[in-house]
């Protein structure tokens, strides 16, 4: 219940509310995992990012998939499929290095859970889709550009 | 409580494949709107997904995954009827989750 007290206080203004009565009928849904990490997903360069995971970007690795279009004509909605041989792999992270917040999302994966996952991201520019996965404790690259033909975060 | 997710949950040869479609604006913070006012940001954080009573997949967003995020991903098991539930949690304290039965892929 410590991550749950923890997550109350990190809640601010009217949500703290809701919250409450949620912890308090005992609804709260149970987040008892991997805390989201503002830092890391407010890192604003690969080298920012891998300096607060406490690593330097590692070799590519011919074990992971990626799957990224070439071209993207709409950067609003760019698929990404990563998979991987990798025995071990216990998580994936997807970047795009010229985002302003480059870590788009991060995947821990349970026992028993494989390693492939998809999903789809914003790119405001031509950029690189580096994806590390994390395999018996240690960080395996693959990476591709996706030159974009209209951002996606403009406004 | 956000709109209902769309979540298909299908095994076959022992591995079940799970889709998932929220429903969410995944506002990152940096687009302005009509009158050139900065929109905040507003978007998932986190998801989570079991099977049955087991955490199958423990995700963390950033504000760069894409409006109504789709998520898909496999787990070994599954078995016709079972469950898979997925919650979401966005940044303001707003959750849902939704869940379906696994069913047979042909």
């Amino acid at each position: 219940m410590v991550n749950l007290e923890r997550r109350q206080v990190l809640k601010t203004g009217g949500a703290l509310g809701l919250w409450g009565v949620f912890a308090s009928l005992g609804l709260m849904p149970s987040f008892a995992h991997a805390e989201w990490n503002k830092t890391l997903f407010s890192a604003k360069s690969m080298n920012e990012a891998l300096d607060l995971i406490g690593a330097v970007l590692p070799e590519n690795s011919g074990d992971i998939q990626l799957n990224v279009p070439e071209i993207a004509e709409n950067g609003a909605v760019v698929p990404i499929s990563v998979s991987s041989t990798l025995p071990n792999a216990t998580q994936i992270m997807v970047f795009v290095d010229k985002n302003p917040n480059v870590l788009a999302a991060n995947f821990n994966l349970p026992a028993g859970t494989e390693t492939f996952v998809t999903t789809r991201v914003k790119m405001g520019q031509t950029a690189t889709v580096i994806v590390l996965v994390k395999a018996d404790g240690k960080l395996y690259r693959a990476a591709k550009e996706v030159k974009v033909t209209q951002g996606g975060c403009g406004g | 409580m956000g709109s209902p997710m769309k979540i298909r949950a299908a095994v076959k040869d022992g591995i079940t494949e799970v889709k998932v479609l929220m429903g969410h604006a995944m506002e990152t913070g940096l687009r302005k709107d009509a009158d050139g006012a900065l929109v905040p940001a507003w978007f998932i954080t986190e998801v989570l997904a079991k099977h049955q009573d087991k955490v199958v997949l423990d995700a963390q967003f950033g504000t760069a995954v894409s409006k109504d995020p789709y998520l898909a991903f496999r787990f070994k098991g599954g078995v016709k009827g079972e469950k898979v539930s997925v919650t979401w949690l966005d940044n303001k304290g707003d959750t849902r989750s939704d869940e379906v039965e696994i069913t047979e892929k042909v």
